[in-house]
């Protein structure tokens, strides 16, 4: 379950247009239409295939290589929990494991109402600010377990 | 022309040629499985993997992607050249153990133990399948997806493509997945039955008298060697 969005063709043309048509940017693009839907929906990369004349299967690659792309629909909001060394040492996994018990998902996974989605990453790069949750692009630094439903709170309507 | 050295002798090489093309015209074998005349090269399989310079600094490189180059000193059979390729072959055939191709290799180049985990996933992620479809067949209909152990080839969204036009020429190719190893200890993840077999009649018929012409291949003739 996810957000429900029609998939607007002339959304990919516009975003296709700003990159200039430019195969080179692809990923940059991929980022731009996920940034819209929270996804890569299927017609998206058809319609993408198309416009930029490379074979969907080559766009298909450079999607499914990155993790940061997701084929499947992601919730509203998306809460990353860094899982890198300096963040594990200083209690990641708990945390994790805070956020899958408060939400109900398993890593990975997204709530039935399509609200939230939970995610892992390997390193955010920010390891003096560990543990780092990153909710929708805001980073919470020094989190505790405590912090975790504040931090839900804050997004939740 | 460029001048360089394969095992000693030195050899004249075109502009362009890789060490694997310079070897193969100068009738030097570099085993190979992931190279396909017709197709670009890859360097997946790493069975053609070559030693170039010398002493301590030598390093191994996949001979059908190096290109060669003047003065260069390559050696094709040194001790950690097959130690290497007999490793490939060995977790290649823990991935496949039912590719005829990889027993065959295994059988080759004397590989008789297996000590990885039989994973029998069928795809050793050579690449040829890939290769055949976009640049012979023009179809572009599979390629490879997501990364590390999860890499796999498939086609988009893993259902049937529209780009495919089921010409076979990926099953023709596979090197993996098609011909199945019938021999005697097949269950077990390493067959080497042709090591344990030897041609009976090859004494008394030449390559042209053989019935299948192809000596030996057929099998019809082939007994248990005597230890």
């Amino acid at each position: 379950m996810g957000v429900h969005q029609t998939i607007n063709l002339d959304i990919i043309q516009e975003i296709v247009e700003r990159h200039g048509y430019s195969k080179n940017k692809l990923i940059a693009i991929l980022q731009d239409i996920q940034a819209v839907y929270h996804y890569l929906p299927a017609e998206a990369l058809k319609t993408l295939s198309r416009l930029l004349k490379i074979p969907l299967i080559d766009i298909i690659s450079v999607a499914t290589f990155y993790r940061a792309f997701s084929l499947t629909p992601k919730g509203r909001h998306v809460a990353t929990v860094c899982m890198g060394t300096a963040c594990h040492v200083r209690g990641a996994p708990r945390i994790l494991e805070e956020f899958e018990r408060q939400l109900n998902i398993r890593r990975g996974e997204t709530t039935e109402d399509g609200e939230w989605s939970l995610e892992t990453v390997a390193c955010l790069g920010c390891c003096a600010i560990g543990p780092v949750v990153v909710v929708d692009g805001d980073y919470h630094a020094h989190t505790t377990i405590r912090k975790v439903p504040t931090i839900l709170n804050k997004y939740r309507k | 022309m460029i001048t360089l050295k394969i095992n000693g002798v030195e050899v004249k090489a075109e502009e362009g040629w890789t060490i694997l093309d310079t070897a193969k015209f100068y009738g030097l074998e570099i085993p190979t499985l992931c190279h396909h005349e017709g197709l670009t090269p890859y360097g997946a399989c790493r069975l053609c993997l070559v030693e170039i310079g010398e002493g301590p600094k030598a390093k191994l490189v996949s001979s059908c992607t190096y290109p060669a180059e003047e003065g260069l000193v390559v050696h094709t059979d040194t001790r950690r050249v097959i130690q290497a390729r007999r490793m490939m072959i060995e977790l290649m055939l823990s991935v496949a153990p039912y590719s005829k191709v990889i027993q065959d290799l295994a059988s080759k180049f004397g590989v008789t133990r297996m000590r990885f985990k039989i994973r029998n996933e069928e795809c050793i992620l050579c690449g040829l399948c890939v290769r055949m479809c976009a640049e012979q067949m023009d179809g572009r209909a599979i390629g490879f997806q997501k990364r590390g152990f999860q890499r796999k080839i498939s086609t988009p969204f893993d259902i049937r493509s529209e780009e495919c036009r089921l010409c076979g020429g990926c099953i023709y190719i596979c090197p993996a997945c098609q011909l199945r190893c019938q021999g005697p200890q097949a269950e077990t993840a390493i067959c080497n039955a042709c090591l344990t077999m030897e041609p009976t009649c090859l004494d008394f018929y030449d390559e042209l008298q053989c019935w299948m012409y192809d000596a030996g291949r057929c099998g019809t003739c082939v007994r248990e060697k005597k230890q």
